[in-house]
Order: C-alpha cells, then structure tokens, then sequence
C-alpha cells in the first residue's frame, strides 16, 4: 500500500505551504527521513521529508504549486504499484483539494467505476499531521476552537495550544482524551526552548477586574489590539563615544552596531520593566522572567523576526554575533521555526533607511515592540549653547491591554537613560 | 444486619421515635385503625392508642395545617399524606404557613413537622396518581426535601427528619415500598443534606435520587459491561442539595448525567446542572445531559406508560453521549 | 348594604373600676395606634399592605380580657388591634410596621405578621382562612399535652367561605378540641358584601354543620365580648368543645390603606351611620352614665394614649434597619 506525501504544518501558523522544489524524481529510491521537497512556508523555507521508505511513486503537485496544509502531494510505495491518482498537476497555484483536482482532470484508472475518486491507498495520515491538522487558533484570531471546559484548562496546564489539538468530539469539539492524547507539541509553539536557567521561566498573573475592563474597553476602541505609542528622543552622542572606542579596542574580533547597542539596552531595562516583558493571554497575562528579543528583519518578500534568546544574559560581542547570524539567515531563509518564535518583546531598527521616526505593530502576544528611527545630527541646547549632537527618536507601541501609559513611560525612560549613559551597561 | 422492607424500615423509624419523644404523633387519613393505606403504619394504633395516631377525615388541608398548628405550639408531627398527589390540595399550608413561619417571625416561632407519603409514578394509576413533585417543594425556601432509596436510608433520614426542627417534605417511592435491603440493628440516623455514592466508578456521574437510584444502577451495570465506570451518586435530601458531593464526583469522573423521574422543564436535575456548570465548569469534558420522565400527563396504557417513565436504557444512552461514545 | 346593630347600650358590669377602664384604655390605644399607622402610611414611612382594625377594637379587647396566659391567639392580617390587645408593646408593633429591626418579627413580617411567641400571640397571618387550621392544631396540642389552654382564632367573615374553614371546624367538634373561633362580621370582605359571598346570613348556623355550640354577639360592646367569650372559654376548658362565636362589626377604614373607606361597594352615609355606635364612644358613655368616667379622667387617658403611640412612633423612627445579614437568618433551624 502506498504512503501519502502531505503538505504538512512546518509552522505554528501555516495554513498553506508552497512547493518549492522536489530534491527526488519520480522513481528514485527514499528512504525515511530523506529530504524530498523544499516548501516555503509562511515564515521560511523548510524541508518536507518522507516518512515512509519505498520509491517514490509520483508527484501529485508540481514544483511551484501552493497546497493546503494536509492535502497530498504526492506518494511513496512499493515500485510499480498501482495507485490511483493523477500523473502529474499544472505547476498553477491553485488550493484545490487533489481529489477535486483529480475529478476535474478526469484522470480516472481504466476499469473504476466512475465516482470514485479517491486514491485507492493506504487510509492512514502520515504521523506528525494528525496533531497539527489544525482547526482554528486558540488564542482566537480565526475562528473560535470547540474544547470542552475541562479540556482547555489541561491544555493551558500542559502548555498546548489547543489550535494543535484535533477534536474528537461533537462538530470537532476538543475533549479530555484528545489532550491526554496528543503530542507534546515542540516548544516552540508555545514558548521559547527550555534551558539551563533555574527557577520559573515565567509568572501567570490573573486577570484584576479592571484590568479585565481595561482589555475589553481599549479593544472595543481600536481593533484587537489597543496600541498606544510613546516616543522618545534620545541623545546617542556618549553612545557613539561608547561604540567607537570598543570598536577600536575590539580590532579585527568584531564590529559592535548601534543596534548592538539597543539590543543590549533594551534587554536591561526589559529586566527592570518586566511589565513590559509580557504576553497577553486572554484570560490573564504572562509576566516573562526571561527576555528572548524579536528583532524585525527584512528579507525580500517580506518580514521575519528572528529571535535572540536570553538577551540579557549575553554580552554585547555575543549578543552582535547572534544578531548578525540570525539576519542572514533569516534573509536567505534557513531559519529553523524555533529560531523565530517565542520572542518576549520585539524591536525594529529602519535606521539603516534613514527613517526618522516610525511606529511598528506589535507582535502577539508580546506586549510591546519599539521602532527605531535614524541617529542623525540634531541641534541641541547644551549648557544654554546650541550644539550639534547625535540624536534618535525612538517609539514603543504598547499593548494597553498590558502596559499602560506610566508603565510604558517608566520603561522607555530607563531605556533612554541607559542609552545616554551606556557605561551603566557594562554594570 | 436484618433485612427488611422500605415499608418495613419506614415503620420502624416511626415507632422508635415515637417510643423516645411522646411529642411525637403520626396524623392522617386511614393511619390508624386500617394500619395505613400503604401500612406504613401498621401496628401504631396498637402500640401508641388512638390520641398518638390519628385517623383523620378527607380533609387534606384541614389536617395538614392542624399538624401545622400543632409543630408552632410544640409538638412533633408526622402527617401522612395517603399520596403527594393529595398534598396539592394542602400546599397552602406546607408552603404558605409551614415554611415561612420561621422567617416571618423573626425566628420565634419554629415547625417542626414532617409531611410523608409515596411519590412518583407508580403502576397504570394513570395521570392523577403518578407524579413527582419534589421540583415544587424544594423550590421553596423553609423546607428541607427528603427522598430516601434503600430501606436504610428510609429509616435512618425518617428519623432524622422527625428529630429536624425545621417543616420536612419527605417523599417515599411508591414502587419502593416492598424493596428489600439490609438495615443496621442498632439505632442510627441518617444526616439530612448529605447525598451518598452508591456505586463508585471514575467514567461518568449519574446523579439520581429516590427511585432514579435503582435505574441508574442498573444503567450502571449495563455500562460495566462495556467497560465504563459509572459512579452512581444519591441525592438522598433535595433540599439542602448536596453540592460539594456532586462536585468532587464530577471532579473525578468530568461527565454527569442526571436523572430523575419527574418533568425536565425546572426539575431538580435543572437545579444540578445549574450547580455544575457554575461551579463545575472547568471539571467538565461533555455537557450535562438529563434524563427525565417524558412531558406528558402519565398514560394508563401500559406501553405508553413505559414510554413515558425513565428506564435504564436511556440513561445508558445519556452516559454514552457524555462520553462520546455515540 | 347593611345595617348597624341597634342593640342596647354596653352594661356595665360589676367588673372593677380599674379593669373597665383598662378596657377603655385599650380601644382607645388602638385607634390611636391604627391613625397613627395610617398616617406614618401616607407618609410612606411604612410599606406593603396595611389593613387597619378601626371600628373592630371591642372584639379584640373584649376576648383577650376572656384569655390567660397559657391560651393560644391566632389572628388575621388586621391584627395590630389583636396584638396590643393581648400586651404586644405598642413600640414593637410600629417598629415592626416600619420594618426594623427592633420590630416583633425583627422586621422580616411586616404589619400581616405581628408575632410574640412569649405572649402565645401566634400571628397575623396572610392567606385568608389559611390560619384556622392552625389555631385548631394548637388546640390539639393543648389538649394533647393536657394542658388547660384554649385556642383562639380571629377571623373575618369572608373566611367563612374557604375549605379550611369547614375542614378545621369539622375537625375540631369531631375530636373535641378547645378552639374558639371568633368571626369578626365586618360586613365585608374587602369591597364584597356578606349577602354577595354567603348562601346564609345568619353566619352561626354554620356550626349547626358540625353540631358545634354558636352564639352571635355585638361586637361593639367589649362587656358582651368578653361575656360570651367567657363562656366559650369556659366551655374549652370544661368539656373541650369549641365553639364559634360571629362578632356583629364594622370598619370604618377601607379594606387596606390603599382601598377606599367607601365609594363603589359602600356609601359615605352607611359609614356615618356605623360610626354612631362606635364601641369607643359606646364604653366611655356607659362608664360617664354610671359614674365611672369624668371629663378629666377621659382627657388624661386620651393624653396618656397619645403619649404612648408618640412614644411608639419615636422608637420607629428611630430604630435602625435589620442588618443585612439578617437576609438568610431564620430560613431554616441552622443557618446554611
């Protein structure tokens, strides 16, 4: 019996994927665990690998073509065995079911009773689709997820998210035995890895009254997100004092950025704010112990945000190191889904534009994300004498559901300071 | 422990509570000298003479709020009601005067009364005699609602209620008065207001009361055939409802089907599923399902009659969708 | 319509001095305390239904001059009368009208549910008739416990048409239990009048149904009150048989405070013409006529009265409300 290829779910939000290209042909050997195919997902271009052993007998969809999660793109199986499909797709991107596809084509084997359109093989979903075959978000932004009470309350206890969960119950309704059944889903999916640190990796804070009323009447206001945004205008002159002389004495072991810089400071103030360093959850908000930076990045058909683990625990050579890395992956697309999720607070750098100023949209569930505008030469009354100093505005846009007006204040007032003082980094 | 009947233990807790406290009487229509209409009664008239058992007219009303009279200047009365279907006609005064009297006194004047006799569906009486009306009483504020299932409950809740200084409802099963069951020997009361797990089980709760008791063990037995536990929990007193009880059984098992033989619209089952769901919600896995006797006047004819009474098979059907075996 | 007694005037019997005056004393508190709810009514400082007893205060005082301590007094929602008549404190009752928490039922009753369990006062009770039954019940206990005690039960005409009437009554001649049943014939019940309701109007007859001793009396003259009383408490406590007595009266007050005194169901006149034999007026001409009452010993009395309800009224006002934790008090015998 011959094993389905599926498109499956190599991201946390992936409802469709693209195949970019099949690594085996028509008839070439695999073994399971072979990489074979490319498929760009929404966030990267990740491998698809057999998870079956066999020849690989025939490639529904064409290099290019853009499948729905869980649809069949292809089969494995014994060599010259018979399956019932067609022998090859338009390259179109088309979301199609196969079997629609297959019926339209009217590629029907010789002898079938007309009607039948399903591919006589094996009816089993390969392992690793079932749990991912998703049906909705949790957190809610598509449609709502049917879980019976008990069942979301063990899958918050178990950290899954029930959007992974696949419900056995009425109109798919999640229940009790589907979250003792279901894998532990990577991670990833719900937080940044686990490591070495010690002690709670983050704290749950139920939900006050007001803070209830807060999230529901600010949402009410200004979409599902009530963002507000506080900007700030920072002197960067004993900043770019800083840099320079650490890039001199750094030589030829590495060039520290401005945005280094921010990286480290925002990673600091993160620890002394960690209101600020939170997510919404619905029904409480999580006050993370950790900082993992989002760090927007641009690539050519869009927007990554990879993510720096444990910000404030690394210095500024190891944090430029990891940035670095992390953006040139993240443009030429390798990043691996744990190395862009999770993150606790983002920020986006357009600088390197010449952008002056801008807001950025937060990244949910995180709280806040600040946006960066260019450092330039500003006119500056120093001492009651006007000077040129090097100065940036910089502007968080905050989740009021989380954050509210003083907190953000207080937060972007420490940053400010550090940047301004960028000696106090070092303590 | 001997075995006896539910009649049997009925009058047992009768007598010895009228042997211990001579405030003790029993008042009613054919209570005295034909022993009882059911013979709840039987050997009272003898034991305790005729100013202790009192043979009343027809006059469910009248002798109603004469025991009601009677508790407010101190005594202890037990007034059998030959059925509850007769008790409508005496409603006024177990709701109007027995159950408020306590509040609208400010606390001084108190009734410690029981009203007794059969309830529920019985067999071809048709539409006038087989009802269940304990939705009525426990609705009201000042009663307590007691509906004993086994011969030892019906002893030790009997005289548990007569010792009660609050009004009692107690509603015996009309089909249970010939059911055996062991009784203890020595003497023994059975705490109003605590419902008791009849049979364990971690699947699915059946939550039941007087005669749903013996449907859902049944409907438990047929569900261990397939391997579900089942626990059966008995209300044993409607009001005060047992809420922690049904709680911790749903913690445990997260599914509950309750049944009773009553009409669903406002039944007791209404009043557990409105518990569950408050203060249950995340315990549970599956809507609370009920299983109730069906919206209709009872039938005289047989089959319809059958189809109109809760059976095992139904609640067997209820558990299984709880569980989502169906 | 119907027509006032034209009996003879109260006698004065050889009672005391002291006593008769106590009899006085009493109606005149009642009236006082009845205007005086009324008022404290209009002025919105008592709530709910309000029925008030002026025109009756004879039958009250008459009977409970008959009754001792050990007896048992059941009354119906136009009780306020009943309640001072038997020693419920005037301060009490109006408390207990203003709702508060010095009130007799600590303001959880109202005016329909005055109770003072220490008197054997066992309330005013809402649902007509439904208390009948009751005072036959504590007459059953009284005689089950072989006790001397009667029970009295007060009543309007109206309830004479109710089941639990018939049942209690027919309950009580059958197994003979000191109850005293006492029908205050007021002519109406509410705006019907007794020959619209009744198949009879000689309403003793109905104890004829259950071979039970009847006797009518005028209700305006508390001596024939309390002589016929004697002798149904007499008849209790001798033989245990009860007794039913219709008590010839009127009000001079609407059904409720929120009903008419007169108008679609009665005229202002039939009123007036009530009024001429108010039992107030009635007593105190028959003590001036036998020397028992001077113009300065009426002013006093009316002083002292006046003084008493003021008093009742001030402590009303007073008083704080129930604590709201008094809201689940009293459900049951153990709070839950």
């Amino acid at each position: 019996m011959a094993t389905k290829i599926v498109m499956e779910a190599l991201s946390p939000t992936m409802e469709e994927g693209r195949l970019v290209e099949w690594k085996r042909q028509e008839g070439d050997t695999v073994a399971e665990g072979d990489v074979i195919a490319e498929v760009e997902t929404d966030k990267a271009v990740m491998e698809l690998v057999a998870r079956a052993s066999g020849t690989l007998l025939r490639q529904v969809v064409a290099a290019g073509a853009t499948v729905p999660v869980a649809e069949v793109v292809g089969y494995i199986g014994e060599p010259g065995e018979t399956i019932d499909a067609p022998t090859s797709t338009k390259p179109a991107k088309e979301k199609a079911p196969v079997a629609a596809k297959a019926k339209e084509e009217g590629k029907v084997k010789e002898g079938e009773e007309e009607g039948e359109q399903e591919p006589e093989i094996e009816e089993e979903e390969p392992e690793g689709t079932k749990a991912t075959v998703s049906t909705g978000d949790a957190t809610g932004t598509g449609g709502r997820v049917k879980a019976s009470p008990l069942a979301r309350k063990m899958a918050a206890e178990r950290g899954l998210t029930l959007g992974s969960i696949t419900g056995s119950g009425p109109e798919g309704r999640i229940v009790k035995r589907d979250v003792e059944s279901a894998r532990v889903v990577p991670e990833t999916t719900a937080g940044p890895p686990a490591d070495a640190g010690s002690g709670p990796r983050f704290e749950d804070q139920p939900l006050s009254q007001i803070r209830k009323t807060i999230a529901r009447r600010l949402a009410q206001s200004i979409g599902p997100i009530p963002t507000f945004y506080l900007t700030a205008d920072v002197d960067m002159e004993r900043a770019a004092e800083a840099r320079a002389a650490l890039n001199d004495s750094l030589g030829d072991r590495g060039r520290i950025s401005f945005n280094d810089i921010l990286l480290k400071a925002l990673a600091s103030a993160l620890v002394q704010h960690p209101a600020c360093n939170a997510w919404w959850q619905d029904d409480h908000i999580r006050l993370w112990h950790e900082v993992h930076l989002g760090m927007a990045v641009a690539i050519p058909d869009g927007l990554i945000t990879p993510v720096i683990r444990h910000a404030d625990r690394k210095g500024l050579l190891t944090l430029s190191t990891e940035a670095r890395d992390l953006a040139t992956r993240a443009r030429a697309r390798k990043l691996t889904p744990e190395e862009y999720t999770g993150s606790t607070f983002s920020i986006s750098n357009l600088g390197m534009f010449d952008i002056e100023h801008f807001t950025a949209i937060i990244n949910p569930p995180e709280a806040g994300i600040l946006a960066v505008g260019r450092i330039a030469a500003t006119p500056t009354v120093v001492d009651g004498a006007i000077v040129p100093r090097r100065r940036m505005r910089m502007t968080m846009s905050c989740d009021h559901r989380v954050i509210d007006g003083a907190t953000g204040a207080g937060f972007l007032r420490t940053l400010t300071r550090m940047l301004e003082n960028p000696l106090a980094l070092v303590l | 422990m001997a075995i006896m009947t539910y009649r049997d233990a009925l009058n047992q807790a009768l007598r010895e509570e009228m042997a211990r406290d001579p405030d003790v009487f029993l008042m009613g229509e054919e209570v005295a000298e034909y022993d009882g209409a059911y013979k709840v009664s039987r050997g009272l008239l003898k034991e305790f003479g005729p100013e202790r058992v009192v043979d009343t007219p027809i006059a469910e009303l009248g002798f109603t709020g004469i025991g009601v009279g009677a508790a407010m200047a101190g005594l202890r009365p037990v007034i059998e009601l030959m059925t509850w279907n007769f008790a409508l006609l005496a409603i006024d005064e177990i709701v109007n005067s027995a159950a408020k009297m306590r509040y609208m006194s400010g606390g001084q004047v108190q009734c410690p009364i029981v009203f007794r006799g059969p309830g529920g569906s019985a067999l071809q009486l048709a539409a006038q005699h087989s009802q269940a009306f304990e939705s009525w009483y426990a609705h009201i504020p000042g009663l307590v609602v007691v509906m004993p299932a086994t011969p030892a409950d019906a002893k030790g809740l009997l005289k548990s209620a007569i010792r009660s200084d609050d009004p009692v409802v107690f509603i015996e099963g009309e089909m249970l008065y010939n059911q055996k069951g062991e009784v203890p020997d020595e003497e023994y009361l059975t705490p109003l207001g605590v419902a008791e797990i009849k049979r364990s089980g971690t699947d699915v709760t059946l939550v039941c009361h007087s005669k749903s008791v013996s449907v859902a063990l049944k409907a438990a037995d047929q569900l261990a055939e397939e391997d579900i536990a089942a626990e059966v929990l008995d209300l044993r007193t409607i009001t005060p409802l047992d809420r922690e009880a049904i709680l911790a059984s749903v913690a445990r098992t997260n599914r509950a089907v309750v049944v009773e033989e009553g009409w669903s619209f406002a039944g007791v089952g209404a009043q557990v599923v409105d518990l569950i769901q408050r203060e249950g919600f995340d315990l549970l896995d599956a809507p609370v399902l009920r299983v109730t006797g069906a919206d209709v006047p009872m039938p005289y004819n047989k089959f319809l009659e059958r189809a109109a009474k809760i059976d095992p098979a139904g609640v067997v059907a209820a558990a299984k969708q709880v569980l989502y075996l169906s | 319509m119907t027509t006032p007694d034209t009996g003879a005037p109260p006698a004065v019997t050889d009672l005391p001095r002291d006593t008769v005056i106590g009899y006085l004393r009493q109606m005149m508190l009642i009236r006082k305390f009845e205007e005086k709810a009324g008022e404290a009514y209009s002025l919105g400082r008592v709530g709910g239904f309000c029925h008030l007893y002026i025109g009756q205060e004879a039958v009250a005082v008459g009977t409970m001059a008959a009754l001792g301590p050990e007896d048992w007094i059941t009354a119906s929602y136009r009780e306020h009368g009943h309640a001072l008549a038997r020693g419920v404190s005037a301060r009490a009752i109006m408390a207990e009208l203003y709702g508060k928490a010095t009130g007799s039922s600590k303001g959880k009753g109202g005016s329909m549910h005055i109770f003072d369990a220490s008197l054997r006062f066992m309330g005013g009770h809402g649902i007509v008739g439904s208390h009948i039954p009751l005072a036959a019940g504590m007459a059953f206990a009284a005689r089950y416990r072989k006790t001397n005690a009667v029970s009295v039960c007060f009543f309007g005409e109206a309830a004479m048409n109710i089941g639990a009437f018939h049942e209690a009554l027919n309950m009580a001649a059958l197994w003979k239990l000191p109850a005293i049943f006492i029908c205050e014939n007021n002519g109406y019940g509410m705006g019907t009048a007794l020959a619209r309701a009744s198949s009879i109007l000689d309403l003793s007859r109905r104890a004829y149904s259950y071979d039970m001793a009847a006797d009518v009396v005028d209700g305006q003259d508390v001596f024939a009150v309390k002589a016929a009383v004697d002798q149904a408490v007499d008849r209790a406590r001798t033989d245990s048989r009860p007794t039913l007595l219709e008590m010839k009266t009127y009000r001079y007050v609407g059904h409720s405070m929120s009903d008419a005194a007169h108008g679609t169901y009665r005229t202002r006149e039939e009123v007036e013409e009530f009024r001429q034999r108010d039992p107030i007026r009635l007593l105190a001409d028959a003590l001036r006529a036998a020397d028992l009452l001077d113009e300065a010993a009426l002013e006093a009395l009316v002083a002292e009265v006046a003084a008493e309800i003021e008093d009742a009224i001030t402590f009303a006002e007073d008083s704080p409300d129930p604590d709201e934790r008094e809201l689940h008090t009293d459900v049951y015998a153990e709070p839950r």
